[in-house]
């Protein structure tokens, strides 16, 4: 604080400060507290509200702990969002890899091109292109038919395999450049000391370039599978009545039975879900937070 | 020594990926001047431009759009100075004080959309300040205002701290230090991050859902249409985001390209 | 209008690390005043505190006379020449030179005409509008101080500005550096760690180690005469004989060392740490003893320097002394293996104490 003294004077280190608490403490930190406080209050009519009916209590989280259907979809919604965590992981390692490592760099600039036009489209737009793609009348099924694969049109948009297509499809880039990030930063010659002393392909990459590949292999696992958990537009979507994700629960307590306590009991579980994940993912890959950042 | 089979084996692993990315933007692109009222590619019944014209002529979706830009507008004003301002404090600092605050600063980057919308809405109700515009603002700028302090906090490695303590020894105000020595370097930083916050509040959909209230912005009304009655207007629109934001990228990219090869033309 | 500077016990402390200790010196204004000392010996630290940088943790600073307490860098009538230059590289060589008029208001017109006045002062005449990227290592330094004279200040402090520059280069910057200094008569404030540059360029020289003053005194008072045995050895060459001191009388004293008992000048606050040091072109090699101060040697090297002769013996129990001759042709320049004798003039031997803790030998 000093220093920033020395440099800028009272006046602009003063305004510095102000406008990073005001971040911090009135969008980050104290949104999150009281999102936490209030899960533990009850939904109560607004006279009600101050009055002895007003305590503390467990009930909204119980709410989610006596209800097999919530528990059901809570865990469906984790084991899902981990299946998509490795499916990205499988498709945007090997591409990673090559474009950090062997593609010729002068194409480099016009491949990222197109590889980020997906992501100016929005998040929306690459939902909304699989709804068509899969839909009952939708060119996946035509084509399917007319190429004599298959008789009947298949109801792609049952069970879980449309969303984790879209999951898929929305968030693979989000772990492709953490890795490419990772995976370039690898001295090169390393892996060439390694061919040099004849190592096989598979062994080359376990214990050579995975390992140096951690931090970005950590960052994107972390984005995708918060990215997945958290996601409302693609479930929304391409979910039908027999696979409910975690998100539109929580969005029938805001929006449906306007309980905001219940709904933010049920954000929160969200919210602890994400950090266990991202605790947990820290300390398997052994890297620190400041390694995850982008 | 990777075999020329490997290369060529990664090659076509690339051109298929770039194809799953891009087909089904390209399908839904041609599913706007396809002349049949569900969106589709297939059976192509006539060209025809007129969903562009119903586009013209949703006022809804017109409204909901000025109101995204009105608020990616006001995003980057306030995240920019906010995450410059950040960048600089965390700078400052070091040890466990600075882990700390940088773990609470990337936080938000962590977190779910839908538990910042949740919690952004009810915070602020407390405050009595209802949802709408505003609301949808601040809660986007909570994770867009840590993107912008990662970029300036990456350009400020590079920075040389005696320029500052030459430009305060020749007499300069503190004021004019920050003007002319650091904000110059900082800039290109800048100007990332207003894009990034830009494109990332255009996009936003999970924090604005629970914070709008009674306003629309583009992806909500979208995501409504898509849930109520589906017609390829949503695709016209997609189309123009499409060619806007290729006509974008490949603006930079010439921009780049020009710049590149100035600096390898020789300096008389 | 140059300024007087004054150190009165002035102490920097860094945590338990105490960089300066109690340094009280005077420089007078239109004076070129070098700090000398090896690294980490508080020369950059005294230097960042007179410009502003660093507060002294005790003792006063005052520049003209004016205590400089409570004055920030950006009031001070200094001007700093960085090691690393700083010049700014987002901004063209007059925007460089004309910034300090920039933070006085000074209009753009007005700005421009002076910072090309001052590129003319330092042989740049046409390099207003070029990028600080397109300039060379000398050009770069003459843009930095052309943009330290432009604020007109009282004190040009400079740290170690040739350090980065080639041999050759160094010394044509050492005459133009001491020419802007007479011709702007600024009291510079110099310091490096190079003692042919503060011999050459200086005034004064105020020798340090340690955080403290060993010696301030003119050049060739430090070198004829120097104040304790780490001015001795720090600066020039000095061959070393220890032992202990066997009687003194006024200036002279004897000195007890395994070769012999030596006659040398006493040195200001002798203690029983005293060694006797004598230079290498005061070493005489004779064919015959002296009446005192002489030893037997052997010759086993001759390296020839360009304009002087070192000339490498040995003596009885193997200890080095080395000799100096100067490559005139006049001294008779010996084989190795030849048995002679180096002798030395009691005046031109120093007994010396070897390094100050407390005060230092400060001379006029």
């Amino acid at each position: 604080m000093n220093d920033l003294v020395n440099r800028y004077g009272k006046t602009l280190t003063m305004t510095i400060c102000v406008l990073t608490t005001f971040w911090l403490l009135m969008l980050v930190i104290a949104p999150n507290l009281y999102l936490f406080e209030n899960s533990f209050r009850l939904y109560l009519p607004v006279r009600d509200v101050g009055g002895p009916k007003d305590v503390y209590t467990l009930k909204n989280y119980l709410t989610f702990l006596q209800s097999p259907i919530h528990i059901t979809v809570f865990a469906l919604t984790v084991m899902y969002s981990s299946i998509v965590t490795v499916i990205c992981f499988a498709m945007a390692y090997p591409l990673a890899y090559y474009l950090a490592k062997k593609a010729s760099p002068k194409h480099l600039p016009a491949i990222f091109l197109l590889l980020t036009v997906p992501l100016w489209v929005s998040e929306i737009m690459r939902s909304f292109a699989w709804f068509i793609i899969l839909s009952l009348k939708g060119p996946l099924n035509y084509l399917l038919i007319s190429g004599d694969i298959i008789e009947k049109p298949i109801r792609w948009m049952t069970g879980f395999r449309s969303v984790i297509i879209g999951l898929v499809y929305t968030y693979v880039l989000f772990m492709l450049f953490p890795i490419y990030n990772a995976v370039q930063s690898l001295d090169t010659n390393q892996i060439e000391a390694a061919e040099d002393l004849g190592a096989p392909w598979w062994r080359i990459h376990w214990r050579v370039i995975l390992p140096h590949a951690k931090p970005g292999i950590a960052s994107g696992s972390v984005m995708v599978f918060m990215l997945s958990a958290g996601s409302i537009l693609v479930p929304t979507l391409l979910a039908s009545t027999n696979s409910r994700w975690f998100t539109e629960i929580i969005q029938q307590w805001m929006f449906e039975s306007l309980d905001w306590n219940t709904g933010s009991a049920y954000a929160f579980l969200l919210l602890i879900l994400c950090t266990v994940f991202v605790t947990i993912v820290l300390r398997v890959f052994g890297v620190k937070l400041s390694d995850i950042a982008n | 020594m990777t075999t020329r089979k490997s290369d060529w084996l990664f090659r076509l692993y690339l051109y298929v990926f770039l194809a799953y990315l891009l087909l089904p933007l390209i399908v839904m692109g041609g599913a706007a001047f396809n002349d049949s009222r569900f969106p589709s590619v297939f059976p192509w019944v006539g060209f025809t431009g007129h969903w562009f014209v119903e586009l013209w002529n949703d006022t809804r979706l017109l409204n909901s759009f000025k109101n995204t830009l009105l608020v990616a507008l006001a995003v980057v004003a306030i995240s920019v100075p906010i995450g410059t301002a950040a960048a600089i404090l965390i700078n400052s600092i070091t040890g466990s004080l600075r882990s700390a605050l940088y773990g609470v600063m990337v936080a938000p980057i962590l977190t779910p959309g839908a538990v910042i919308g949740i919690s952004t809405l009810l915070f602020w109700n407390k405050l009595s300040v209802s949802p709408g515009l505003h609301l949808a603002v601040l809660g986007q700028v909570s994770y867009i205002a840590a993107f912008v302090m990662l970029l300036v906090l990456a350009r400020l490695q590079s920075f040389d701290r005696s320029l500052e303590e030459a430009a305060l020894d020749l007499g300069a105000s503190h004021a004019m230090v920050m003007r002319r020595i650091l904000m110059p370097h900082l800039y290109p930083a800048l100007g990332a991050g207003a894009v990034i916050a830009f494109f990332q509040s255009i996009e936003n959909f999970n924090i604005t859902l629970f914070t709008r209230g009674p306003y629309d912005t583009m992806t909500v009304y979208v995501f409504s249409k898509v849930r109520s009655g589906i017609t390829p207007t949503i695709n016209a629109l997609a189309v123009i985001l499409i060619v806007v934001t290729l006509a974008g990228a490949l603006a930079v990219e010439l921009r780049r390209r020009q710049a590149e090869r100035k600096a390898a033309a020789p300096v008389v | 209008m140059s300024a007087s500077v004054e150190l009165q016990d002035v102490c920097a402390d860094f945590g338990n690390f105490r960089a300066v200790d109690k340094v009280s010196l005077s420089i007078e204004a239109g004076e070129f005043f070098s700090f000398l000392g090896p690294s980490g010996c508080g020369k950059t630290t005294i230097l960042r505190m007179v410009s502003g940088f660093v507060s002294p943790t005790a003792g006063t600073i005052s520049i003209g006379g004016k205590d400089m307490r409570d004055q920030r860098p950006n009031q001070r009538p200094t001007a700093l020449i960085f090691q690393n230059l700083a010049l700014f590289p987002l901004m063209p060589v007059w925007e460089n030179i004309a910034f300090g008029l920039e933070a006085r208001g000074i209009d753009k017109k007005a700005r421009r005409q002076r910072a090309e006045e001052l590129l003319a002062l330092v042989d740049l005449p046409d390099a207003g509008d070029k990028a600080i990227s397109q300039l060379s290592g000398g050009q770069k330094q003459r843009v930095a101080i052309a943009r330290a004279l432009a604020v007109e200040p009282s004190v040009m402090l400079l740290d170690e500005p040739l350090s980065a520059l080639d041999l050759k280069l160094r010394q044509h910057m050492r005459a133009e550096l001491r020419a802007i200094q007479k011709r702007t008569n600024v009291t510079f404030i110099y310091i490096t760690h190079d003692q042919g540059e503060a011999l050459a360029m200086s005034d004064r020289v105020a020798v340090m180690s340690h955080g403290k003053l060993q010696q301030v005194a003119r050049p060739r008072e430090i070198y004829d005469n120097p104040a304790n045995g780490f001015v001795a050895a720090f600066v020039g060459e000095s061959n070393i004989f220890n032992g202990t001191l066997a009687s003194r009388t006024h200036e002279l004293g004897t000195f007890q060392t395994e070769n012999g008992v030596f006659e040398g000048r006493l040195g200001p606050g002798i203690d029983d740490s005293a060694k006797l040091y004598v230079r290498p072109e005061n070493v005489r090699l004779a064919g015959a003893a002296t009446a005192s101060n002489s030893i037997a040697v052997e010759v086993t090297d001759i390296a020839f320097e360009g304009n002087f002769i070192s000339i490498r013996t040995v003596d009885g129990s193997g200890r080095i002394i080395v000799s100096e001759a100067r490559n005139d042709g006049a001294g008779l320049v010996p084989d190795p293996g030849a048995k002679l004798y180096a002798t030395f003039d009691a005046a031109k031997a120093f007994i010396l104490a070897d390094e100050f803790t407390a005060k230092p030998v400060v001379a006029a």
